[in-house]
């Protein structure tokens, strides 16, 4: 029997609260399928399962916080049978105390509900379930809504939530949606996630020796390319100058394993594949730089398609675990915003993080003659423990090599 | 009790006299039927259901038997066996545990031991419940405890409809059903179609509809239930009453229904609350209608104790229509 946990989904995080399954015990689930949404700080993470097999049963209730490792379900792999007998081991509870989910409501509440004295003798209730009481037929309608459950006060006995309490519920956030889409906007917490930011930052710059390299890239042919490829394909299809960039860096990361990979327990641990973390900056605040898996392996085409899926699942608050957890290296880009440099603070574990700049037209010599070429200005931030300089201008001279040939991307 | 209005075509009627006009019209029906117990004969039964039909038809359709429970029901067994078709009417619930090795090991599985060779076409009739200052060994209700048994059908008709209808619909089951007859409605007094005639004994009854709350219970309980209900609507709350009719086999389907409409359910029973009946139907309810609910499920049963002697005690220990109101409340939240 196999065990899914409670994931790390970066290095400060210590706990999530599962919010959704997204299979039911006897499902069968493959390595790679997204099987439960859990809310951290960096929002709602769509966690992905680690084994193939059946889902035998779940451990932790929707709705409680549990701390990183905590067995959320179990999952019986190929191969097991089913026990005979399931063993009377008693649900094990969440070590960490959750919070109730609706304080005001019982708050609220002049007394909890009392049966009368002329009421037949009811067995002892059990002790309180973690978290607010939630009859399920309030559960489920409140999950076909995208309703959250902690914005709604329980009228129901002992101040559950009801069904009918989720329908007011609706009534107050405005004419039931014609098709019950499931929004998740409020997964994502801006202010959580700016406690995350800071605590990864301050964590990054008081642990990690940066060094900072800066490099000036001729990238007309990559203008002049893509103006090519680009007048043939439909808008939707046309790719941006950010999906050149990406693929250089994973190729010359690939070339350079000095700068991808993970920086743990004052070890370097180089990784095979290159996972490169894309910073997405959210609407109305925020940052988060969630992986596009093996970038040196895709094609151009390929990337584009996801890095738009990535981009707007990230800004819906969508984001799968291993999104989070994988990045090797990180990319970041505030051209768009017209800055021609940007100097990154690395992502702990990570060691590297390259910026780039607004692409700018520039007198250039070229062949002996001055003459206009579009200059974007590339840098590195890295890991001092894991490289020195040397290495670094090496990397950072590949990408710019990489970008002169952009048919070979 | 019975609300239905007058119309052209019924009758005033008791639940003793439509049980004893079922008796007589099955008698008269079909050769193969006869009445059998103890008491049926010249005492006219000790509900007084039988009296008038030795006159009527004789020793040979109506047959006093020894105080033997086990042997005149195996007595039933074999003629049912044999071809006819037997209506044994046992005294009260209380004495059919003389029987239950006959019931139980020889007619509900005959039909499974013989490979289906042999089957048992019998209808055995008995009283069941609290009310009549009996005291406790002649007062329980032990119907829940043959809803247990398969290879038998077991009925509780609460309507003078059912008490009319369903001992013919149970004479054409080729396996043995059981009829219980709570005490206190022999004497309950209502208007009855002149040609009432035989009723489904598989479905159960919405008996008051309503949107807040189930309440699901059988037999005599109903209508203290309904009454229960009654008192339900004038502080608004609009309880759907469910009348099971058949307590084996359970109308799941009936009860779902209604659960899924109004997502709380209250379960009436006279029976002890420790493995009862309701603790079935409730546990059903959890298994296909868990979805649906909107509070914990309650319960209103008997008292644990064997069923007391004082008026004031038998009362307080079985369902009343006032805990049924509580219950009912105390899964709306409301006091």
């Amino acid at each position: 029997m196999a065990e899914f946990r409670m994931p790390s989904l970066g290095a400060d995080m210590e706990a999530g609260t599962l919010v959704q399954w997204l299979v039911k015990p006897g499902d069968r689930v493959k390595h790679g399928d997204i099987i439960a949404v859990v809310e951290t700080q960096k929002g709602a993470i769509e966690i992905e399962s680690f084994q193939t097999g059946q889902i035998e049963k779940f451990l932790v209730d929707v709705g409680t916080k549990v701390p990183v490792g905590t067995p959320l379900a179990e999952i019986r792999t190929e191969g097991e049978t089913k026990p005979a007998a399931a063993p009377a081991a008693a649900l094990p509870k969440a070590p960490a105390a959750p919070k109730p989910k609706v304080p005001p409501a019982s708050a609220a509440a002049p007394s909890p509900v009392q049966a009368p004295v002329r009421a037949p003798a009811t067995p002892p209730a059990a002790p309180a379930a973690p978290g607010a009481r939630v009859s399920p037929a309030a559960r489920r309608l409140a999950e076909q809504r995208g309703i959250d459950l902690s914005t709604v006060s329980g009228t129901g006995p002992q101040g559950a939530i009801t069904y009918a309490d989720v329908e007011a519920r609706l009534g107050v956030a405005g004419a039931p949606a014609a098709a019950p889409e499931r929004k998740r906007a409020p997964a994502l917490n801006l202010d959580a996630m700016r406690t995350a930011i800071a605590a990864a930052m301050a964590r990054s710059k008081r642990e990690i020796p940066h060094y900072y390299l800066e490099h000036q890239v001729d990238v007309t042919a990559c203008e002049q390319w893509l103006a090519q490829k680009n007048a043939a394909l439909p808008p939707d299809a046309r790719l941006l100058i950010g999906v050149l960039a990406l693929k250089a860096v994973a190729l010359a990361a690939r070339r350079y394993p000095a700068f991808n990979g993970f920086y743990r327990d004052n070890k370097f641990e180089p990784s095979q594949a290159v996972h490169t973390g894309v910073a997405i900056a959210i609407r109305g605040g925020g940052l988060t730089a969630p992986a596009l898996h093996d970038a040196d392996k895709l094609t151009l085409d390929d990337l584009m398609g996801r890095m738009r899926d990535l981009i707007q699942r990230t800004r819906a608050g969508r984001i799968r675990s291993s999104e989070i957890a994988d990045p090797t290296i990180t990319v970041s880009s505030l051209g768009e915003r017209g800055v021609e440099a940007l100097y990154g603070i690395i992502y702990p574990p990570q060691v590297a993080i390259i910026g780039f700049g607004k692409v700018v037209v520039r007198p250039w010599i070229v062949d002996g003659a001055i003459g206009p070429r579009s200059v974007v200005t590339i840098t590195l931030s890295a890991d001092h423990r894991v490289s020195d300089g040397h290495a670094g201008a090496l990397f950072l001279a590949e990408i710019g090599r990489l970008l002169q040939e952009p048919d070979k991307l | 009790m019975q609300q239905e209005t007058v119309r052209a075509g019924t009758i005033e009627t008791t639940y003793r006299e439509a049980v004893k006009q079922a008796i007589r019209d099955a008698i008269k029906r079909d050769e193969r039927v006869f009445l059998m117990g103890e008491d049926v004969g010249r005492y006219g039964g000790c509900y007084a259901v039988s009296k008038g039909l030795l006159a009527e038809f004789g020793p040979e359709r109506i047959r006093d038997t020894p105080l033997s429970e086990s042997g005149f029901t195996g007595a039933g067994i074999g003629a049912a066996m044999a071809g006819m078709r037997p209506i044994v009417e046992v005294m009260t619930v209380n004495f059919s545990l003389l029987a239950l090795d006959q019931i139980m090991n020889t007619a509900a599985t005959v039909r499974h031991m013989s490979g289906n060779q042999f089957g048992v076409p019998l209808v055995i009739r008995m009283a069941t419940g609290a009310g009549k200052q009996l005291a406790a060994q002649h007062s329980h209700s032990l119907e829940g405890w043959y809803a247990h048994i398969p290879g038998i059908k077991v009925l509780a008709p609460a309507t003078l409809e059912d008490a009319r209808g369903m001992l013919w619909t149970a004479l054409q089951d080729p396996d043995p059903v059981l009829i219980f007859e709570n005490v206190m409605l022999y004497n309950m007094s209502g208007k009855l179609a002149a040609d009432a005639g035989a009723v489904d004994i598989d479905k159960a009854a919405v008996r008051r509809p309503g949107s807040d709350i189930s309440l699901v219970t059988y037999g005599g309980s109903l209508w203290k239930t309904l009454e229960a209900a009654t008192a339900l609507a004038v502080e608004g709350i609009e309880a759907e009453v469910v009348d099971l009719r058949s307590l084996r086999p359970l109308d799941d389907a009936t009860i779902m229904a209604s659960v899924a409409k109004t997502r709380r359910a209250v379960i009436v029973d006279e029976g002890w609350r420790s493995g009862s009946l309701a603790a079935e139907v409730g546990m059903r309810i959890v298994e296909q209608a868990f979805w649906s609910l909107d509070a914990p499920l309650g319960r209103v049963c008997s008292e644990e104790v064997p069923i007391p002697y004082p008026a004031h005690l038998e009362n307080a220990a079985i369902p009343q229509a006032d805990k049924v109101v509580a219950a009912a409340k105390a899964a709306l939240g409301r006091k």
